[in-house]
């Protein structure tokens, strides 16, 4: 079953339609890029398989569900925004995740922390920008989950720490989980990815592989997107 | 993340040109165990569907077998190693020819050139 289905969706805020008649199908095992212009609908996109906003119009289906309760438990979702609460340290958030979510692995959160030399009490408000985001990915990532959401995962931090980031992803792979990644960063994220979708103005363009782009262009994604959505 | 991948090549062809490197230079010796799919794809820092289509084309072209439970193995043909080594070679020499072609040097240029090198 796919892990992710969007039948006829469409998403409406007044007068703006921020996503129309949108049908797609997401397979477990895949690590897909999700891909658009500044205000294409991305965010849109992956609030509604949150259950953070609801269709206007349409179903979006999480493992065979409607987004809710059930659906949380298995979906781990990274924000475009800052959202932890800044007087907690690495280590409250930890005790936090772990009361929150029964699939949350302490100890490779702690692992990843250790990793990029991040001290587990420090707080929140005393990180730096690229520290706090690094804090978010790895709580995010330490779940096992079958559905991940990460909406602009590498955008604020170093290379370095987005090599880290993109190992982490390959290692964690898992057969049975699927990874959406929304970024305007194809270039860093294209050989980790399976599959790519191209979103336009709330429009699907395209769901395909990133080898079958390279096949049938003879271009990278990358620059098959700049050709695609030149201004 | 060391592997540098070509922009107008799918990413999975140029793993298997890759690997086949390995084999027919003696890197990966005939008969010798290769690391599972993940370790590979964490090496070359690709996508793990992407790795196992590579060994999958490999096994295909006979360079390349996997026992159910051991793992996979580089084949111990020496004679298909061998083929897959002339075929790597011709294709260096395809292109060589055609650079050369373009500074508009034919056959017997290039070879005069090339004895004159030695």
């Amino acid at each position: 079953m796919a892990i992710l289905e969007c039948i006829g969706l469409s998403k409406r805020f007044g007068k703006v339609q921020a996503l129309e008649e949108i049908n797609l199908k997401v397979e477990p095992g895949r690590v897909i890029g999700l891909l658009g212009p500044n205000g294409s609908g991305k965010t849109t996109l992956i609030k509604l398989a949150n259950g953070l906003l609801t269709p206007s119009q349409g179903e979006i289906l999480i493992d065979g569900m409607a987004p809710g309760r059930e659906s949380k438990a298995i979906v781990s979702y990274l924000s475009d925004k800052e959202y932890l609460p800044d007087w907690m340290s690495a280590r409250q958030l930890m005790d936090f995740f772990e009361d929150f979510y029964e699939d949350f692995d302490r100890a490779r959160a702690e692992e990843m922390l250790r990793h990029l030399g991040i001290d587990e009490t420090m707080r929140i408000k005393q990180m730096s920008k690229g520290t706090r985001e690094k804090v978010q990915l790895i709580l995010v990532m330490s779940r096992q989950a079958k559905l991940y959401l990460l909406d602009e995962p590498i955008g604020g931090v170093d290379p370095a720490t987005r090599d880290y980031i993109l190992d982490t992803i390959i290692r964690n792979y898992n057969p049975s989980a699927a990874v959406i990644i929304s970024t305007h960063l194809i270039a860093d994220v294209e050989q980790v990815l399976d599959e790519v979708i191209f979103i336009q103005n709330g429009h699907l363009l395209l769901q395909t592989t990133v080898d079958e782009i390279r096949e049938e262009q003879g271009k990278s994604v990358d620059q098959y997107f700049r050709e695609v959505f030149k201004c | 993340m060391e592997w540098v991948f070509r922009n107008d090549l799918p990413i999975y062809s140029q793993l298997v040109d890759r690997i086949k490197l390995g084999i027919v230079s003696g890197a990966l010796p005939p008969g010798a165990r290769l690391a599972s799919v993940r370790e590979m794809a964490t090496e070359a820092g690709v996508n793990p569907n992407t790795m196992q289509r590579a060994l999958q084309e490999l096994e295909r072209a006979g360079l390349v077998f996997s026992q159910r439970t051991a793992g996979r193995f580089v084949t111990e043909d020496e004679k298909a190693i061998d083929d897959c080594k002339r075929t790597l070679a011709k294709g260096q020499i395809e292109s060589f020819l055609e650079a050369m072609g373009e500074l508009g040097y034919d056959r017997e240029g290039i070879i005069a050139l090339l004895k004159e090198d030695e």
